[in-house]
């Protein structure tokens, strides 16, 4: 009982990860139908600046390298769309090989500067601990920086929730998922709509490798790889192009690992590919209803 | 002075060349009919006068200024409002909401209009708050043309609005265009010939990607020869 306990907390630690992957994927595939096969490179590349900044630029700063991981997506972000994907929209084709060439360079780019071996980063000192809670059926280990991991992609959820349905911005994108060639007709430049979408994707993807690097405590070049396969899972559990989807989605999909991992844990790695299989056959608007 | 102002138009979809030479003229107040058989290029036409259909030559003028080239968004800040066949509502947002992302400006101006728009379909009043997901075919219709309407635009471009529609409700819309064209200038593709009727005076005809024919309604209304050489009514 305490052990389910524990695999459920931590595997919906990673839920938050695979949320700010999947949530920034899911609007950026609604809308500009753009599958972006870049997305685990800008988390790899938040997770390397964390560190980066973490131990060598500002030692034992834990915020500002977040600030500077998160900042580092956008600005990769941003440099793809721009230079790279606005060019090819409409063409399906031309996007998976830009976007799988962008991930093969960028992903290279970090061997190349931090090495191909794996690194270790801390957790900052203030969130390093675990409380220890005491039941019937035995302790739960509550590691403190997961908790944080878990209330920070809640709070990330709400707010973006917000923006997209509270504000001007997030009604032209909801808008612009269903159908952007009309947002362009009511006299919208809907291209800038794809620049911010695509750079806040990118800085969503970094923020989440920044959070991950302490919470796995090693990250190699391969780190982005688990999480860029878990968003898209998520993406088509929760319907492609919705924000909510994913949150629920990447909740479900943390939760399912965790309870196969309890049970039979050889298939833990086999089940999501499956599950996706399935619903793309069976379900492909998603397996929840409301967006 | 022509509003609007087309000359030979070429224009294509990726290897397929749809329009093969479109002319017509629109002057400032008129309503004005696009009639033609299904997949003749009514469509076609009102996409690339949005600029959503690549030209190939020929030009197309507003207001004495060439269009051709021009991004979308810009083409519709010129004052041109747009329903296209689907009447690209977007169903997740409010009615509100699908009125308020049209305007260009926030002001007293576009608040009076969005108040004209809703007098004009209570329908649209009634369920102000609601998911246009919610809507019929016909309270769709209505909130694609109320919406080109929220920034006064000098020209609108509809695309069968009949289309789907039960006849009361193509009735009801045909009456509220009427009312509509005593303000804007409209171009109106039907394949109605009832609500063209109704609501143009003029027409042209787009048979093959061509402009083949043009002139009075009432005439038109009187030539079965024509009707059935081009409209196959
Ligand atoms: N995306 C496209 N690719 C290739 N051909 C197209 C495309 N869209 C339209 N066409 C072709 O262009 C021609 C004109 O189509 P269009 O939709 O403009 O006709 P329409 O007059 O509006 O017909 P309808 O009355 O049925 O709406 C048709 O032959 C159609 O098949
Ligand atoms: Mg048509």
């Amino acid at each position: 009982m305490a052990n389910i306990l524990i695999l459920l907390f931590n595997g919906i630690s990673e839920g938050a990860l695979y949320f700010l992957m999947a949530a920034s994927l899911s609007v950026i595939l609604g809308l500009m139908g753009v599958v972006n096969f870049a997305h685990g490179t800008l988390f790899l590349w938040g997770a390397y600046v964390f560190r980066w900044v973490y131990v060598y630029i500002f030692p034992n700063n834990f915020i500002l390298a977040i600030i500077c991981a998160t900042l580092a997506g956008f600005l990769i972000g941003l440099i793809f769309e721009k230079v790279f994907i606005s060019r090819v929209y409409g063409n399906i084709g031309a996007q998976i090989m830009i976007t799988l060439g962008l991930s093969i360079v960028f992903t290279e780019l970090v061997r190349v500067i931090w090495g191909p071996s794996a690194l270790v980063v801390g957790r900052p000192p203030m969130l390093a601990g675990a409380s220890h809670l005491e039941f019937d059926f035995g302790t739960v280990i509550i590691s403190h920086y997961r908790l944080f991991v878990i209330i920070v992609g809640v709070v990330v959820a709400v707010l973006g929730h917000f923006l997209l349905t509270r504000t001007r911005v997030g009604m032209t994108i909801r808008a612009g998922v269903q159908n952007s060639e009309m947002v362009g007709a009511l006299g919208i430049n809907i291209n800038r709509y794809f620049t911010l979408v695509f750079a806040v994707g990118g800085a969503l993807a970094g923020f989440g490798g920044a959070l991950f690097a302490p919470l796995s405590t090693t990250i190699t070049p391969l780190s982005g790889n688990q999480f860029q396969l878990m968003a898209f899972i998520v993406v088509v559990i929760g319907g492609m192009g919705s924000f909510v989807g994913s949150a629920l989605g990447s909740l479900f999909m943390a939760v399912m690992i965790a309870l196969i991992g309890w049970t039979i844990p050889d298939i833990s790695l086999v089940a999501p590919v499956a599950l996706m299989a399935l619903i793309l056959i069976f379900k492909p608007q998603g397996l929840f209803k409301w967006r | 002075m022509s509003l609007l102002k087309v000359n030979d138009l070429v224009s294509y979809i990726g290897l397929f060349t749809i329009l093969q030479g479109v002319s017509m003229e629109i002057q400032q107040g008129e309503a004005v009919a696009i009639l033609g058989r299904n997949g003749a290029g009514k469509t076609t036409f009102l996409r690339t006068v949005m600029g959503l259909v690549k030209t190939r030559s020929g030009s197309i003028t507003f207001n004495d200024a060439s269009i051709i080239g021009k991004a979308t968004h810009k083409i519709s800040k010129l004052g041109i409002g747009y329903c296209p066949e689907d009447y690209g509502v977007f169903d997740l947002l409010t009615i509100e909401e699908n009125l308020v992302l049209a305007t260009h400006k926030k002001n007293a101006a576009t608040r009076d209009r969005i108040a004209y728009v809703l007098d004009l379909f209570p329908d649209l009043k009634l369920a102000y708050k609601r998911h246009a997901r919610t809507l019929s075919g016909g309270q769709r219709q209505m909130l694609s043309v109320g919406r080109s309407l929220v920034n006064s635009p000098a020209l609108i471009l509809i695309d069968e609005p009949s289309k789907g529609l039960a006849p009361v409700v193509i009735e009801k819309m045909a009456l509220a265009l009427k009312e509509i064209a005593k303000q804007s200038t409209i171009v109106l593709v039907e394949q109605n010939f009832h609500m063209a009727l109704i609501v143009t005076d003029r027409y042209y005809i787009i048979d093959e990607g061509r402009t083949v024919h043009g002139g009075l309604m009432k005439d038109l209304e009187n030539d079965k020869e024509l009707q059935q050489r081009h409209l196959g009514l």
